[in-house]
């Protein structure tokens, strides 16, 4: 197949047009997608009022367990955990939007430019990875609203590796959805990812308040030794879950890039 | 504006622009339990010269689509070579890419975007600057009837302007090959008629080579300088429309002549013409199908004459692209026979 019949022309000698670099094509379907997102103030809006709505009518039915945390203020804790449920949910659901765009054609129709299939990928998990690092302020702001107290430093390595794991399950759902190219395989698949993890990564409320069983289980979630480390942070423990959680982080980053990239690249995707 | 200095090397017609052996491609499917496999495109050969605007014909499910999507790299063939512009469509994906442009027959837009973006990021895609994907889609719009639609949503548009903006989006980076899937599908007899003469334009004009698919035969007929015809995934005839046309059906000839007597001799003299066929009679109508009709008639008439044969009238028919393929394939293409 790679070899060429010998009565194939020659490649001709011609100064071609140029591809557009790699960082320019990332940057070309980021502004594209961001775009398109912006315009649809639904889609804002609701990512923007579910995190609020957590806040101020979940979190007050923590307040009084603030002293079983070892907290001041249970939204110290709380907030940690909801930036990762956005960092998983949000962005796990990043893979329907892409089955659309293949519908539609959009896919297709990049994938014939010369464009990086790889910058197809980058630039819609930056398009995720920026809501998600809007939706983070704004929980961190309103926490601190809500009596929040954490070092500026711990705020921003928390919001760090949230923005990772946002982009590794952006790379996992839009993988997936160009794999599945359909809504009815990718919906059970992430709800099947999501639940488990949410369940058992403390992220409601911590499993240090569970049955040992519970903590074992738990135990076992990569993102709940990510949640630890973002608690970690804003309380200032800095310790071993620190380095666990951003082992993890930076583990997870690498292999689901990997996959994204690789499935992205291939010629029959 | 960048100009691709491309375009001014490959102008020269007679160089291959694409060149495909034994190119084929299944799908693995599934039967209830049992596995199979479509056999979709079941190697072709073909080369396109540069300059030409080649019409691949062909029912539905006939391998139409599959083959452009191997040969624009959207698709990996399961066996076979092919290059187009001069590259390797396995080896050297990218810079085969790079040379050509494609409108798929699904289109390729984004409902909610709107028109003059979609064609703009598709350019800038392609590498062009911002500004000149601009200024080339904005002629491009007004050049295909798309006036005033650059800020409209592709979800807001009719579906024939659609599917003139996939068009724009695909020639907005001025490849000099293109490949168009079934362009003027959804189009109204007056948009098509603009489409074929900017196509035939932007070949005359630049020398684009245009690789187009259809199940039209009249526009097979009016764009097309050569057409392929494919039917299960294989190409059965390739040539001209007028060469396809002779060699496979002949024109009809028809005479009608005054009285009954008259027709064993008017038969007799058409039948002379194609030597081993008789003609049809029917009433006072004598029929038979002549290649190059044309150059037969005067002579015909002449002879009848002497013979005083007193013609009323003399009809020939031209034969049609579905003559061809009903010949080829023993199946008709025409819109009322599907
Ligand atoms: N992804 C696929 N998986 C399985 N079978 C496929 C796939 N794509 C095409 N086929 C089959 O391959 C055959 C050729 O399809 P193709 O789309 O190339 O036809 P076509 O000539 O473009 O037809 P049309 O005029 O309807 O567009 C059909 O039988 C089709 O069902
Ligand atoms: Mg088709």
């Amino acid at each position: 197949m790679t070899t060429t019949a010998p009565t194939a022309p020659a490649a001709p000698a011609t100064v071609l047009p140029s591809a557009p670099s790699f960082l320019r094509a990332t940057g070309i379907v980021f502004r594209r997608q961001l775009r398109i997102a912006l315009r649809n103030p639904a889609w804002v809006i609701i990512g923007l009022v579910q995190p609020v709505l957590y806040l101020v009518l979940f979190g007050p039915l923590l307040q009084p367990l603030s002293a079983s945390f070892g907290v001041e203020n249970a939204y110290t804790i709380f907030v940690p955990g909801l930036l990762v449920q956005l960092g998983i949910f949000g962005a796990l659901f990043a893979g329907f939007g892409l089955v659309a765009e293949w519908r539609a054609g959009v896919i297709e129709a990049e994938r014939v430019t010369p464009a990086s299939r790889t910058a197809l990928l980058f630039g819609r998990i930056l398009r995720d990875v920026l809501q998600l690092f809007a939706q983070g302020l704004v929980l961190i702001g309103l926490g601190w609203a809500f009596g929040l107290r954490a070092s500026l430093g711990g705020m921003l390595f928390g919001l760090l590796l949230t923005l990772l794991l946002g982009a590794s399950c952006a790379a996992a759902s839009n993988t997936l959805g160009l794999i599945t190219k359909s809504e009815d395989v990718l919906a059970p698949v992430v709800n099947s990812i999501a639940l488990p993890v949410l369940l058992l990564s403390g992220i409601l409320l911590p499993l240090s308040l569970g049955p040992t069983w519970l903590q074992v289980v738990g135990d076992v979630m990569p993102t709940k030794h990510i949640v630890d480390a973002i608690r970690g942070a804003f309380t200032g423990g800095w310790g071993i879950e620190t380095l666990w959680g951003s082992i993890w982080s930076v583990v997870i980053f690498v292999i689901l890039m990997w996959v994204g990239t690789r499935t992205f690249r291939k010629e029959n995707a | 504006m960048v100009k691709f200095e491309y375009s001014s090397l490959t102008n020269e017609r007679g160089s291959i622009v694409i060149h495909a052996r034994g190119l084929a491609r299944s799908f693995p499917t599934r039967a209830g339990r049992d596995k199979t496999e479509v056999r979709a495109v079941a190697g072709v050969d073909l080369d396109v010269e540069a300059g030409e605007i080649v019409g691949f014909l062909g029912p539905n499910g006939a391998g139409k689509t599959t083959t452009l999507r191997m040969l624009t790299t959207l698709l990996t063939p399961t066996s076979g070579t092919a290059t187009v512009a001069g590259y390797d469509v396995a080896s050297q994906p990218g810079l085969v890419r790079q040379s050509i442009g494609y409108v798929s027959q699904s289109g390729s837009t984004q409902p909610e975007a709107r028109a003059g973006e979609e064609v703009v990021d598709h350019g800038q895609l392609y590498g062009i600057p911002k500004a000149q994907a601009t200024a080339r889609g904005q002629e491009l719009f007004a050049q295909l009837e798309l006036d005033g639609m650059w800020k409209r949503a592709p979800k807001a548009m009719s579906g024939g302007q659609r599917r003139r903006l996939d068009i724009a989006m695909g020639l907005v980076h001025d490849p000099q090959l293109v490949f168009l899937d079934e362009p003027t599908t959804g189009l109204d007899p007056q948009a098509r008629a603009n489409l074929w003469s900017h196509i035939s334009q932007l070949r005359n004009g630049r020398g684009m080579t245009v690789f187009l698919t259809t199940h039209y035969l009249d526009e097979a007929d009016a764009l097309c300088d050569r057409v392929l015809v494919i039917d299960r995934g294989t190409i059965v005839a390739a040539d001209t429309p007028d060469a396809l046309k002779r060699q496979v059906a002949g024109d009809l000839v028809e005479l009608v002549v005054g009285d009954r007597a008259q027709v064993v001799p008017a038969a007799t003299a058409l039948s002379a013409l194609v030597p081993g066929e008789s003609a049809h009679v029917d009433g006072t109508t004598v029929s038979l199908r002549v290649p190059g009709a044309g150059s037969h008639l005067a002579g015909l008439v002449r002879e009848l004459d002497d013979a005083g044969v007193a013609l009323v009238s003399v009809d020939v028919r031209r034969p049609t692209l579905d003559d061809v393929f009903l010949t080829l394939t023993g199946r008709s293409l025409r819109e009322d026979a599907a």
